[in-house]
């Protein structure tokens, strides 16, 4: 048909005088692309590309997202029974969870460092080296990686759903304000479960590498936490809180965010899951990348 | 079922004047205007995908207009925000398609949740009959503890009307009720419909594609065609029109 309308819109004479095969030629190769172009012009501009339009428009909503959070977190009404409903989920629920990988942990950590540590003669620093490992990084890491997996996802999911069902809508026209119900507890929950979460990691870890230790050189609890606790300053447990804290508000604003605005039913749902666990685990790693930088630079300072 | 008179007061109670919506270069609504009176029930009637539910969330603010006015309760709709937004639509029930029931909670946890949130200081004995009472109107007070995966889609349908009656709203606004079920559920929700108006006092408007809906629950039809109202009245008087497009769309459907 687009080669109909080109041929049609070629002068008369074009077309009686001119070689039917070439003429058809041209009509491919040089005006074609130009009629293509002019029945179907682009109906939207870009500023670079698609991609990069939408990442750059991406990145703006969820910027809006986190400045609606913090204007809507100040406000009444607090729904301070949905905080604790929530703090329960995401704290309680996940406890058996990271008592089994905090105590693995504590286990797999020593038992791959005493080696290392025998061939020197040091293995009476084990419960220092340990210490400090999971203090300063391991026991918030691996709670919020944890975490990452199953509140991200759970909340992503959860949210998610509830947009595809219209039940966000739902709650809008009831005169609820579905962002501080859903959106506000959730992330409030998290930012407060989740640093208590990895206290408790790192403490279950700690007694996973005593059990260890115990194991071999037979040490009481008392010397091992002594000994441990001998090398931590404030600021290894000061800055692990923060980091903690700083996970806890990541890991429930993506999984909000990414379950908030999910589209396209089912398949939308699953993405936002997956999305918010991918999102939030990244973001971790940025994070505890830039509070070690910070945390060193302090120490040293 | 024969539809009666029901109109008590010729004040309208939802103003649409000029109203245009499209999405990208997708025209849905040009020049829509409707007056909807106190007490009657407005049956919006189109194609899928002619703009009836944008129609509706228009109506209640869940979308804005390109350009028009849209007055419901003598408020200027897109003109409100926050407190003002939501206590106009305190005052508009919306039963969405797929009934928007809270997957969470259970039916009783449903009904009280718009109610618990918008009344404080309600005691247990308020709530309780409250709930009791519009779970008794639509004929499911057996259902009261169990979960929305548990219901039905007629159940859900009733339990989803049930919520929105709870704060016992002026303005009913139906999103296709009975889309997805049989005749003979269909038909139930059709005469709950019509109890609702008889027993709230309530305006509504009806968006739907099915004509034994429009029949029975509308005392005016409001014909959606390609982004306009292009007929207003009786459903004998838009069923009989000389309009090839609502002859056409009349012509696909089966009616009693």
């Amino acid at each position: 048909m687009i080669s109909m309308i080109a041929l049609l819109s070629l002068p008369s004479k074009s077309v009686n005088h001119v070689n039917f095969h070439q003429n058809y030629i041209t009509i491919f190769i040089v005006r074609l692309p130009t009629f293509v172009f002019v029945i179907s012009p682009p109906t939207h501009k870009y500023l670079f590309s698609k991609g990069i339009d939408d990442y750059f428009t991406g990145v703006y909503k969820a910027y809006k997202f986190v400045i609606r959070f913090f204007k809507e977190v100040v406000r009444p009404p607090y729904h301070f029974r949905e905080i604790i409903n929530q703090c329960y989920e995401i704290g309680l629920k996940s406890l058996p969870l990271i008592t089994l990988t905090g105590f693995i942990t504590g286990i797999v950590f020593t038992k791959q460092s005493r080696p290392s540590l025998s061939e020197f003669g040091a293995t009476s620093w084990l419960p220092s080296l340990i210490t400090i490992a999971i203090v300063r990084a391991l026991g918030s890491l691996i709670t919020a990686l944890i975490c990452a997996g199953k509140v991200g996802s759970s909340m992503g999911a959860e949210l998610g759903s509830m947009k595809v069902t219209q039940q966000i809508e739902a709650m809008e026209v009831s005169a609820i304000n579905p962002f501080k119900w859903l959106v506000v507890t959730r992330v409030i929950a998290s930012t407060i479960a989740i640093p208590i979460l990895g206290l408790y990691c790192g403490f279950v870890a700690l007694m996973g590498s005593y059990f260890n230790v115990h194991s071999f050189e037979t040490t009481s609890i008392v010397s091992f936490f002594h000994n441990g606790f001998a090398t931590i300053s404030f600021l290894d447990i000061f800055s692990s809180l923060i980091k903690s804290i700083v996970f806890g508000f990541t890991i429930g604003i993506v999984g909000c965010y990414k379950g908030y605005n999910a589209i396209n039913g089912t398949q939308g749902v699953g993405k936002a899951a997956n999305q918010a666990v991918v999102l939030a685990m990244f973001l971790v790693f940025i994070e505890e990348i830039v509070i070690v930088q910070v945390a060193n630079w302090i120490r040293y300072f | 079922m024969e539809k009666q008179d029901t109109i008590s007061n010729p004040e309208p109670v939802i103003s649409i004047k000029g109203l245009y919506k499209s999405f990208g270069d997708l025209d849905i609504l040009k020049d829509i205007n409707l007056d909807v009176f106190k007490g009657e029930n407005m049956v919006v009637l189109g194609r899928s995908g002619a703009g009836k539910s944008v129609l509706i969330k228009i109506l209640v603010g869940l979308l804005v207009q390109d350009k028009g006015t849209v007055v419901v309760l003598g408020k200027e709709v897109n003109k409100l925000s926050g407190k003002d937004l939501d206590a106009l639509r305190l005052r508009i029930g919306f039963s969405f398609q797929s009934s928007a029931l809270y997957d969470s909670m259970s039916v009783r946890q449903n009904l009280e949740f718009p109610l618990t949130m918008n009344i404080k200081n309600l005691s247990r004995k308020e709530i309780d009959k409250t709930v009791e009472e519009v779970l008794d109107n639509v004929g499911l007070m057996e259902k009261i503890n169990v979960m929305p995966s548990d219901l039905s889609g007629g159940q859900r349908k009733r339990i989803g009307i049930a919520r929105t009656l709870i704060l016992k709203p002026e303005i009913m606004l139906y999103d296709e009720p009975t889309s997805g079920l049989d005749p003979i559920t269909s038909e139930e929700i059709n005469t709950l419909i019509n109890e609702v108006q008889k027993m709230y006092n309530t305006t509504s408007i009806i968006i739907t594609h099915d004509l034994t809906c429009a029949k029975e629950t509308g005392d005016r039809v409001a014909m959606l065609l390609d982004g306009i109202f292009v007929k207003v009245g009786k459903f004998e008087e838009v069923f009989i029109s000389e309009d090839e497009r609502i002859k056409s769309f009349f012509n696909y459907n089966f009616i009693q």
